[in-house]
């Protein structure tokens, strides 16, 4: 995603200034997202410049609001129409790193499992407590938010699990064909994902 | 991992609640024997939830029934409270179980002929208590756990999602100090298995000490430390959270 596209879907509610979008951001992901504030305003002036929002006079206070144009409104329709496309997300750094592991002399591979596997799991700690730290109705976005970092850290988890049981049953490849099917698959994953 | 001295005061506050010391098990003898624990050392402290996650067959519900007095180890030593298990005679350690140690298992063993409130009753009733005492402290462990409009019903006329609270409650009723969980939130969908880890997470916090067998980690993540057992033995820990009671008290709002 796209800074952009929350922007609009933020002034689609109505008109709003650089710093009244930048809380109002951080409120719907629950600070999860963080933005500063000249991201927002270089943001803005990239969709001025693409007709998708327009500017309007400077208030009083010298604040200066933007809102959203019918152009921005069909590119926010289509956002909200359009599946998220797996190969628009950054490569996965873990599965290629151990892969890299998996080949690389001399590196312990399990602990490389084991070593992710715990600080993932404390971050399942950390947003499941976060989680449960508010449940009135109003933090209902935000608590999505969370569950779907709290959904991909358990499966990151479940994929460590089965590294680990896969790992059990490798054997290095020595002078023949000794490679087990599991690692392999592990390594196409990693392939998969650097040919993005 | 912490390990106790030993020495600590059965009551006192630092006390372990459950101490598990370089626990093996073993079934069979010779060449075909099985090794479920191979030396696995555990301490859990009152208000503390411990998750024990792994694969089938790593030795997780072996551990757990080991904390429980249900099976002995081969060799190393359980105590809760500061008593040593193997040292007690089986009416003293059924005595133990019933009143200080409460089992949540995916099957639930309700008795379908009595109601949901016998069925809470039933352990203290056992244990010699009077039925009117044993039904009142059914009732708050029913309102605990937020049945207390149906005790009168029986297993068969409630919910899956309620029979698990009734076999909660029945876990919890009286003082338990130590709660044991095998993966109790197994047929449930998520939000009702949620909310039974809800129930298990607000007793710890109230000073119990907890043990969730589990492999589900979104499950496993509502305990203050995780451990990881691989082939009978722990391979892994996470760090200790701090304030771990905060984390239904909503303080950090």
């Amino acid at each position: 995603m796209s800074i952009r596209h929350g922007l609009l879907a933020l002034l689609e509610r109505g008109q709003m200034y650089g710093y009244q979008l930048r809380t109002a951001f951080e409120e719907s992901t629950g600070s999860t997202w963080p933005l500063n504030i000249g991201q927002v305003y270089t943001t803005l002036s990239r969709l001025e410049r693409d007709g998708l929002v327009r500017s309007l006079p400077e208030s009083e206070a010298g604040q200066r609001p933007y809102e959203i144009t019918d152009a921005g409104r069909a590119d926010l329709a289509l956002w909200f129409a359009t599946p998220i496309s797996r190969n628009d997300r950054p490569r996965d750094e873990l599965a290629i790193k151990l892969a890299l592991a998996l080949t690389t002399p001399g590196v312990d591979v399990r602990s490389v499992v084991q070593t992710q596997r715990s600080a993932t799991m404390r971050t399942l700690q950390e947003l499941t407590r976060l989680k449960y730290a508010s449940d009135r109705p109003e933090d209902l976005p935000w608590r999505l938010v969370l569950d779907a970092m709290v959904f991909q850290a358990e499966a990151e988890v479940r994929w460590l699990d089965h590294c680990e049981s896969s790992l059990v049953r490798h054997r290095p490849a020595g002078p023949g064909p000794a490679i087990g099917p599991a690692p392999v698959e592990a390594v196409d994953h990693a392939d998969e994902e650097a040919r993005r | 991992m912490t390990i106790g001295n030993g020495t600590a005061p059965p009551s006192g506050p630092d006390g372990a609640v459950l101490e598990v010391r370089d626990a093996h098990r073993t079934h069979g003898v010779g060449p075909a024997a099985v090794h479920a624990l191979r030396g696995v050392s555990l301490t859990v402290h009152p208000g503390e939830l411990v998750a024990v996650m792994g694969p089938s067959g790593s030795g997780k519900s072996t551990l757990l029934a080991l904390a429980g007095g249900l099976d002995s180890p081969t060799a190393g030593e359980v105590r809760v409270e500061d008593q040593p298990l193997g040292a007690l005679d089986r009416r003293r350690l059924a005595r133990l179980r019933r009143r200080r140690i409460g089992y949540i298992f995916q099957n639930l063993n309700l008795l379908g002929s009595l109601t949901a409130a016998e069925n809470v009753a039933l352990p203290l009733e056992l244990d010699g208590l009077g039925v009117r005492r044993a039904r009142r402290l059914a009732a708050d462990a029913l309102a605990e756990v937020g049945l207390s409009e149906l005790g009168d019903r029986f297993p068969d006329q409630l919910s899956g999602g309620q029979q698990q609270r009734v076999a909660i409650a029945r876990a919890l009723v009286g003082e338990r100090r130590l709660v044991l969980a095998d993966e109790p939130t197994g047929a449930l969908d998520s939000q009702t298995g949620e909310a039974v880890l809800h129930l298990l997470r607000r007793r710890v916090n109230a000073g119990a000490a907890g043990v969730l067998v589990t492999h589900e980690a979104r499950h496993a993540a509502w305990a203050d430390r995780v451990v990881f057992l691989r082939d009978g033995t722990l391979v892994d820990s996470t760090a200790p959270l701090a304030s771990a009671e905060q984390l239904l008290t909503g303080s950090g709002r």
